[in-house]
């Protein structure tokens, strides 16, 4: 436990900050370079460090699984429902030039692609860490007399 | 009457057979009950069929469906591109796909637990729509997206199979390197045409490949990794190791699935690229169409039949079969003429519809008996009659008998071999229509004539496999034989597809 | 000859990679090893990709200077008419194959995952994961003619 003290100390301060870094990563996405999917990996390394330091169990409790499972659906309801809203309001799917009406700036593709790639962060951060999950909380099953290959 | 739906269910249709089930399978994936998700699944796949059929009709009269996603019009936005040669198999894949889900509502209560069945209805969805996806898209890196988003997903369905057998494991292991191989192969032709036309959309690339005329080395390049990739996915002869693995341990009602449609939109693809992206009528094309595809198909005809012969698991017999039908299926479009390529493509389907049928019912035998194996298969025929004969009319069609499918795609193709002049491929199609007598009839004459084995010296009962399979059953292979009896829909289909290839306007 | 050299220097590399990660797929027995192989074979692609996306002396595919300050519409005029005069003069990289190669390496992730956990499954199922052995457990298997069902319960 005392071994992992200043790790667990410097963690607590780091992961807040991983986390809005990943925010800044996406949401600088529209300007220039980032976006959901590297943002999305940002935020599950954050949760991923956080179970490295204080125990999958831990983890567990503060992300639950069934929350990862829900986020991953979320995503793709983003993404999709992006995709919805712009069949509704009369262009194809995903043509975001309908979700604003301004003309000499293409707004409504801020606007979109913004919302896709929510989608993408959500779906992105929690496949990473349900991942992480299915392989961490495995049962170690090496045996002491395995064969070295 | 060129659509039944409305004007924007008809319009969207292209975008909304791929969107549809890529969101119900995440729904499926967080669904508590597992006859839930099933009706989502169910339901997804019913209106994917009804809108595939629309998207027939309307091919038929439109001729092209052009769907520009997000509004980005082609060459610069991914379109969606649906004409003769896709359209087909679009409605093969979805129909199938009702077909299967109505059989895994009976066949997965045997064969995955309760915990994974809404994920395996999800990843059956993700399956399903990346097939149709890689089937309708028009963009050649778009296919690889779908490519993969398909086999990644049929990877896990194959090794959902390991709670029946653990060999499912290594089995979708192996499909796994190897597939992920030829996608990887087939990214990287892609890649080298992109360098040499600088666009993704295929219709482009056409036109900018047209321009340099003899095809250069980077093309030539861009054309072997695409063949050999497309040939790692659609199980062509020598890369063929894959295949009878994943069909004989995987799910039932998965291995038909896969059996009837994966390695068919595979072989799409390649029509695809032979045909319509590369110009067959330049040398080094031809020469790999009669060279490489269709010398490889014959030898995979022969090959894989015997081996066929020689398999003890019935799966195993009727995927190595499968082996030897892409066999058939590349010979005809090796021609590189209208008739071979029609043939070719005919047999696609018909195969898709006879090998969907037969896997469905060894399916119901393992279902009811627990049957795996050619020699158990003594007394099927009085035990399950209903399923004993539709596998038996599919088993026909796949050694092809007058009045089956499986009879007009082979005279299709003995007719187009004979117009080429390649008579040696007439007596090899003749000759290893005999081995599938032999491997085919080996199991039908135990069903049928044996008599049934006795337990504790009393006679088996009799037990008919479940009406949501039955049904399925029966649906192919009545298919199988009104295609067989009345052709003219599916040559007509054929010929359109073949009018694509090679009709020269794109 | 060098400066040949120098030029393909990427390409190199590329088959270099390529071919690494293919020979390890196909001799290793070990299957984690045949999934690093894989991996290698796939980052080579990402590597072609990326080359070809680069044009020699171009810059970042970022137009600079637009979003400076607030940008809605009624500061926007003309935005799309800058971008284009300015896109005419400054010579960009291809932003395309970038993209591409970011799907492609997610698509690379989630194949690996899958295969680690097929890896993790046999493990527990079979006690190994060579291929090797798990060929002749197999084959012992087949010959024994033991019931099939049994099989799925962990030895």
């Amino acid at each position: 436990m005392n071994s992992h003290i200043i790790l667990r100390v410097v963690g607590k301060f780091l992961i807040p900050l991983i986390i809005i870094f990943g925010l800044y990563v996406h949401f600088h996405g529209d300007f220039g370079p980032g976006g959901g999917f590297q943002a999305g990996v940002i935020v599950a390394a954050g949760v991923i460090l956080y179970a490295l330091l204080f125990g999958l169990k831990a983890c567990k409790q503060a992300v639950p699984p069934s929350w990862i499972r829900i986020g991953m659906t979320v995503g793709v309801l983003f993404y999709v429902g992006t995709g919805l809203v712009t069949w509704m309001l009369g262009g194809k799917f995903l043509d975001f030039d309908v979700l604003h009406p301004a003309t000499d700036h293409p707004l409504g593709q801020h606007i979109g692609i913004i919302f896709v790639e929510l989608g993408v962060l959500f779906t992105v951060a929690t496949v990473m860490v349900a991942i992480f999950y299915a392989f961490g909380s495995r049962q170690p099953q090496i045996m002491d007399d395995e064969k070295d290959f | 009457m060129s659509t039944f739906l409305t004007g924007w269910l008809s319009a969207e249709a292209p975008v909304l057979i791929v969107v549809l089930p890529l969101v119900m399978a995440a729904f499926c994936a967080v669904m508590p009950k597992d006859k839930i998700a099933w009706i989502i699944t169910l339901i997804t796949t019913l209106i994917c069929a009804v809108l595939a059929f629309d998207i027939v009709l309307q091919v038929q009269s439109a001729g092209v469906l052009s769907y520009a996603l997000g509004g980005w019009d082609p060459p610069f936005g991914i379109e969606y591109r649906i004409d003769g040669l896709n359209a087909p198999v679009v409605l093969l894949i979805s129909a199938i796909g009702v077909i299967c889900t109505l059989y895994a509502l009976r066949s997965t209560d045997a064969e995955i637990e309760p915990k994974k069945r809404a994920p395996f209805y999800a990843a059956f969805l993700v399956a399903f729509a990346g097939l149709l996806g890689m089937v309708v898209t028009g963009d050649a890196f778009n296919v690889f997206v779908f490519l993969e988003v398909s086999s990644i997903s049929t990877y896990v369905l194959v090794a959902m199979g390991a709670s029946r057998d653990r060999r499912a494991l290594n089995s979708a292991y192996n499909y796994l390197i190897l597939g992920s191989i030829g996608a990887t192969f087939f990214v990287i032709g892609v890649g080298f045409l992109y360098m040499e036309t600088g666009t993704l959309n295929m219709m482009d690339m056409a036109d900018q490949l047209a321009v340099t005329a003899d095809g250069s080395r980077v093309a030539q390049l861009a054309f072997a990794f695409i063949v050999v990739g497309l040939g790692l996915k659609l199980a062509m002869f020598p890369l063929h190791l894959w295949l009878p693995g994943a069909y004989a341990y995987a799910p039932t009602a998965i291995t038909a699935f896969l059996a009837a449609t994966a390695t068919k939109a595979a072989l799409y693809l390649l029509l695809r690229f032979v045909f319509t992206v590369f110009d067959p009528s330049l040398a080094f094309i031809g020469a790999t169409l009669t060279w490489l595809l269709a010398v490889l198909g014959v030898v995979g005809m022969f090959v894989a039949s015997f081996q066929a012969i020689f398999q003890t698991d019935a799966r195993r017999v009727l995927a190595y079969s499968s082996v030897a039908q892409i066999g058939y299926i590349l010979l005809g479009v090796g021609m590189g003429t209208t008739l071979g390529v029609s043939a070719g493509y005919v047999h696609l389907i018909n195969h898709g519809i006879i090998k969907g049928a037969l896997f469905l019912a060894l399916g119901a035998f393992w279902y009811r008996y627990g049957i795996k194996r050619v020699s158990d298969f003594n007394g099927l025929g009085k035990l399950m009659p209903w399923t004993m004969s539709a596998f038996t009319i599919a088993a026909l069609a796949l050694i092809g008998i007058p009045g089956t499918a499986g009879f007009v795609s082979k005279f299709q193709l003995l007719t187009a071999a004979a117009d080429n002049g390649w008579w040696w491929a007439v007596g090899a199609v003749v000759v290893t229509s005999i081995l599938a007598v032999i491997y085919m009839g080996r199991m039908l004459e135990a069903a049928w004539l044996q008599p049934a084995p006795l337990v504790n010296g009393k006679p088996v009962a009799s037990r008919e496999a479940p009406w949501p399979m039955m049904v399925g059953l029966w649906v192919l292979a009545i298919a199988s034989l009104v295609f067989g009896i009345m052709p003219a829909w599916p040559l007509e289909l054929a010929s359109g597809a073949a009018q694509v290839m090679l009709g020269g306007g794109l | 000859m060098f400066s040949e050299f120098i030029t393909h220097f990427n390409y190199i590399v590329v088959i270099i990679l390529m071919m690494t990660g293919l020979y390890v797929v196909f001799s290793a027995s070990n299957m984690i090893k045949k999934l690093v192989g894989l991996s290698v074979f796939q980052t080579s692609v990402f590597l072609l990709y990326i080359t070809m996306g680069k044009v020699t002396g171009g810059v970042p595919p970022i137009i600079e200077g637009l979003h400076g300050g607030d940008y809605g519409p009624e500061n926007g005029a003309g935005h799309g008419a800058e971008a284009a005069g300015q896109a005419a003069e400054i010579l960009y990289s291809n932003p395309l194959p970038h993209v591409l190669i970011l799907t492609a390496i997610v698509v690379g992730v989630a194949t690996l995952a899958v295969g680690l956990a097929l890896v993790v499954r046999i493990r527990e199922v079979y006690g190994t994961i060579e291929e090797v052995e798990i060929d002749r457990l197999n084959y012992a298997f087949n010959m024994d003619g033991v019931d099939e069902a049994a099989s799925g319960e962990t030895p």
